[in-house]
């Protein structure tokens, strides 16, 4: 989620549950990832401390001294076929793909054979770093980078070994070439790696083995490569969370408070109960310590015609109406709140030759995935099995065991494609997984047999909260006669994302949450006088991260500010940037660098057209956008937009464009029409005719560029979404004159 | 018991015949390629072929389409311009998540049925109501005037 995460790997899971994650036994690893009796795989012994794991105490360190055991990561089947398991959610961002590839760059084996399969929840799957086995913060190639070349630097030099030993030479007389091992010199024997599987398995692990060092030697790497899991994806096949069919399955639709919290006060449930197929009507407890009704049928469309049949009177608490929201937070903004950042001079702005005072305010965004938030569970006995499309298997495992009575070693959890998630699908509360749990463990005790599928319509899942939190803020800024800047105060008012979850000691400081002043406070332009300081007031209404977090809307103060002062300085977007960069800054002068000569931007505009540049950095990676717009009866056209990435060594070309574009249009659809309200606390939007998000009529042109790397990889999949927003006001304000601060931009307001 | 064809095949779905089709689909005949995105025709990811014409299956109840020819992506690629159209996806390496690419396929397929040759103008009217949250559009785009060169 988030850089200050990274230094969490050691207390989370300890924070999670006090149920301590167990060591991983030679055999409980093998269960675990579906391997007991594999006889056919590329299966070696754990190094003594491979299945180290449990809660990853030293994860950092394991890292870095154990070379991961490949049988987790990699299969070769006899057939020659080499199967990756993929430690993440692939929700589009293409790591089956990508990841794979890292495995094959070092494996050394042939593309065309190569496959993926999501692994299991497992701790040999958490994330190096941060311990648990997660999706998110952009993350995926750089923290599997090292790890997953790694394994298939392992796994490529047992297949030597055992090639070597067979035919009776050393090592160094072999190579390998595309999933061949071959003798160098003497017969020149060659073997394919599915016919060595079966004696690799019988070696010892190596303790170490090395990945290529010189990115002149990359194979795959740096190749665009086209996405393993396109077909099943156009032919219907491909099997999403919501597609789960078990034998004896239910499906179970649920009616939630109308207020978050809220409680079932009186319930006639006397016509859903006549819905043909409906085989109960339960009580269950919801997220928020509230309660609700879970109605069981044999399908989706009788539980839901049920449930909206169900006669609830609810007791809600006292309710947010935004308007009135939107005035407390503006108050908040005129006084300072929490410092998050206290350099020089306090009175510098008012000092200043000349200022700028702006608000900005920004709006409540559900993710609205395309796939509605679901969830399966086989709730047995003394065990379970819980299918989603987790972005937090752990969390989601420790919590959905919980929830049952049961022990996380008794919850296999299983993770599916996802159809998108942007952030909502890791909840540190696992609001969907722990209530699909409950209504397991309900009809457990009203006696009802068999699996559940809780499936969430469209409108559930917009209403249900866990939202991008509304934001105020407020700056002004003092410039210099020349228009440079010379002070910059800064309040924020929105909510904490993870005060109150697992996360909170390691992302809040000093009161403040750390999620809502990233890309403030480290900005990288000489900003001198710089004073920042936080409001987290409570409300009700929950919040998550959503593609970028608080990038979302530090972004857009920032480069749209920046913008204005350039302006009042008289002086060239870009140009004005550049100055205020040290030369330190060589990724975001790349970036700049690059976009300009991309986007035409020393040549004119298309007449009536106004263009506008931001470059921001996020999950380690700066990215900048060249936008056109025109405005017409004060409706934006968004003609064009050529981007420009530096996200390190660049593994796979075709999905970053694929991400840069992905997170472009995410973005847009958030500024041209993102939008949750709430009137006495119920969500006045409910699907995508008044949440509307982007449609491919008002997809612009688009073209996107990266800067040349051979650095560690960094983030690929948010850092498009934060510079598109202010590069479109930005954009507007150079056609029109006018300087939009309210998100979604509306010309008519 | 309501008697429909679907891909070819007389089918008997036991259901209620105010079933939407998308759920006689999924939950009835385990044809789960055909997806729920909002159940009100506004994002087109249960997009479906009724008698050759796209229609969102969410909305269709299973007693509007006794008689009519039903096709589902699961067998849109025995259509020799939905084989093409899937075949142009893979090669624009368009799916993103996968989840609306159903609902793509089967509005792209039924666009290069009637047009051989769309515009932009044409593509954007014909795909506008099938929602990404991807935002795969671009590439869609692009696969489309691939699809339709494959087949010219």
């Amino acid at each position: 989620m988030h850089r200050l995460l990274k230094q969490a790997g050691n207390g989370l899971i300890e924070s999670l549950s006090t149920e301590r994650a167990r060591r991983l036994s030679r055999r409980g690893f093998l269960k675990a990832t579906g391997m007991a009796g594999g006889g056919l795989m590329l299966a070696i012994g754990l190094p003594a401390d491979g299945g180290r794991g449990g809660r990853l105490a030293h994860a950092q360190e394991t890292a870095a001294k154990v070379p991961y055991p490949p049988a987790a990561f990699v299969r070769i089947g006899t057939d020659d076929s080499v199967t990756v398991l993929i430690n993440k959610l692939e929700f589009g961002q293409g790591v089956f793909t990508s990841m794979a590839m890292l495995v094959a760059e070092d494996l050394d084996c042939d593309w065309s054979k190569v496959r993926a399969l999501h692994a299991p929840a497992a701790q040999v799957y958490a994330h190096p770093s941060f311990g648990i086995q997660m999706t998110g913060g952009s993350d995926s190639i750089a923290s599997s980078w090292q790890q997953y070349r790694t394994v298939g630097a392992t796994a490529r030099l047992m297949l030597i070994q055992a090639a070597a030993k067979q035919w009776g030479v050393s090592t160094e007389r072999t190579d390998t070439r595309a999933g061949m091992v071959i003798e160098i010199g003497g017969q020149k024997r060659r073997a394919s790696y599915g016919s060595l599987a079966e004696a690799a398995m019988q070696l010892p692990a190596p303790a170490r083995a090395g990945i290529k060092a010189d990115p002149k030697d990359f194979g795959i790497i740096g190749k665009p490569t086209r996405r393993i899991d396109s077909r099943e994806k156009v032919n219907g096949s491909a099997e999403f969370a919501i597609d789960k069919k078990l034998p004896g399955q239910r499906v179970a639709v649920v009616a939630r408070p109308p207020v978050f919290g809220g409680r079932v006060g009186k319930l006639d449930a006397e016509k859903a109960r006549a819905v043909k197929s409906v085989v109960a009507v339960l009580p269950i407890q919801v997220d928020r310590s509230g309660t609700g009704i879970a109605v069981i049928a044999d399908g989706y469309w009788p539980a839901k015609q049920a449930r909206d049949l169900l006669n609830i009177e609810w007791a809600v608490p006292i309710g947010v109406t935004s308007a009135e929201q939107l005035l407390q937070y503006r108050q908040l903004a005129q006084q300072p709140g929490l410092p998050a950042r206290r350099d020089g001079d306090a009175n510098a702005v008012a000092g200043a030759a000349r200022r700028i005072d702006a608000e900005f305010t920004f709006p409540y965004l559900a993710h609205a995935a395309m796939e509605p938030l679901n969830c399966t569970v086989d709730l047995q006995a003394d065990k379970m099995t819980v299918w989603c499309g987790s972005q937090f298997q752990t969390v989601d495992q420790v919590l959905a065991a919980a929830a049952a009575g049961l022990k996380q070693e008794q919850v296999d959890l299983v993770t599916t494609f996802a159809g998108g998630g942007f952030g909502r699908r890791a909840n540190p509360k696992s609001d969907y997984v722990v209530e699909a749990v409950r209504v397991a463990v309900e009809m457990k005790k009203a006696g009802i047999a068999g699996p559940v599928k809780v499936i969430w319509s469209r409108e559930d899942d917009v209403k249900g909260g866990y939202y991008r939190p509304s934001h105020v803020h407020r700056v002004s800024v003092g410039l210099d006669d020349k228009g440079m800047p010379a002070g910059w105060q800064h309040v924020i008012v929105g909510q904490s994302i993870v005060k109150g979850s697992a996360f909170e000691k390691f992302m809040v400081k000093d009161g403040v949450d750390s999620t809502i002043t990233e890309g403030v406070v480290d900005t990288p332009y000489r900003l001198p006088n710089m004073q920042v300081s936080v409001h987290h007031p409570e409300v009700n209404v929950p919040v998550l991260w959503w593609r970028s977090v608080g990038h979302t809307h530090t972004a857009f103060v920032m480069e749209t500010l920046i913008d204005e002062m350039a302006a009042a300085a008289k002086q060239d977007p870009i140009a004005y940037r550049l100055a205020l960069l040290d030369s330190k800054h060589t990724r975001h002068r790349a970036v700049l660098a690059l976009v300009r000569e991309k986007s035409g931007w020393d040549k004119p505009a298309p007449k009536g057209h106004g263009r506008g540049v931001a470059v921001h950095e996020s999950f380690g990676s700066v990215c900048a956008h060249v936008v056109e717009v025109s405005v017409e009866d004060k409706r934006i056209r968004v003609h064009r937009v050529t981007s420009a990435i530096d996200c390190g060594t660049a593994v796979n070309p075709l999905t970053i464009e694929a991400q840069v574009q992905s997170a472009m249009v995410y973005g847009l659809s958030a500024a041209l029409h993102g939008k949750i309200t709430l009137a006495d606390g119920r969500v006045e939007q409910g699907n995508f005719n008044d949440y509307p998000v982007l449609r491919i009529d008002e997809m612009p042109q688009m073209s996107v560029h990266i800067v040349p790397s051979t650095a560690a990889p960094t983030g690929v999949g948010e850092p498009g979404t934060p510079p598109i927003a202010p590069a479109v006001a930005n954009a507007i304000a150079a056609a029109t004159g006018k300087r939009l601060r309210n998100l979604p931009f509306d010309l008519a307001a | 018991m309501v008697e429909l064809n679907i891909n070819g095949r007389a089918v008997a779905v036991d259901a209620d015949p105010s079933t939407p089709l998308l759920w006689a689909l999924r939950d009835n005949l385990g044809l789960t390629g055909t997806k729920f995105g909002c159940g009100v025709a506004a994002c087109g990811a249960c997009t479906v072929h009724i008698d050759g014409q796209p229609r969102r299956a969410c909305i269709t109840l299973i007693s509007s389409v006794v008689g009519a020819r039903i096709t589902t992506i699961e067998a849109i690629e025995t259509d020799r311009v939905g084989r093409a159209v899937q075949d142009a996806w893979v090669r624009n390496d368009v799916v993103q998540c996968g989840y609306c690419q159903s609902g793509q396929v089967m509005a792209a397929t039924a666009l290069l049925r009637e047009k051989k040759n769309p515009s932009d103008r044409d593509i954007d009217e014909a795909m506008t109501g099938i929602l990404c949250r991807c935002g795969t559009y671009a590439r869609i785009r692009a696969a489309i005037k691939d699809a339709a060169k494959s087949l010219a």
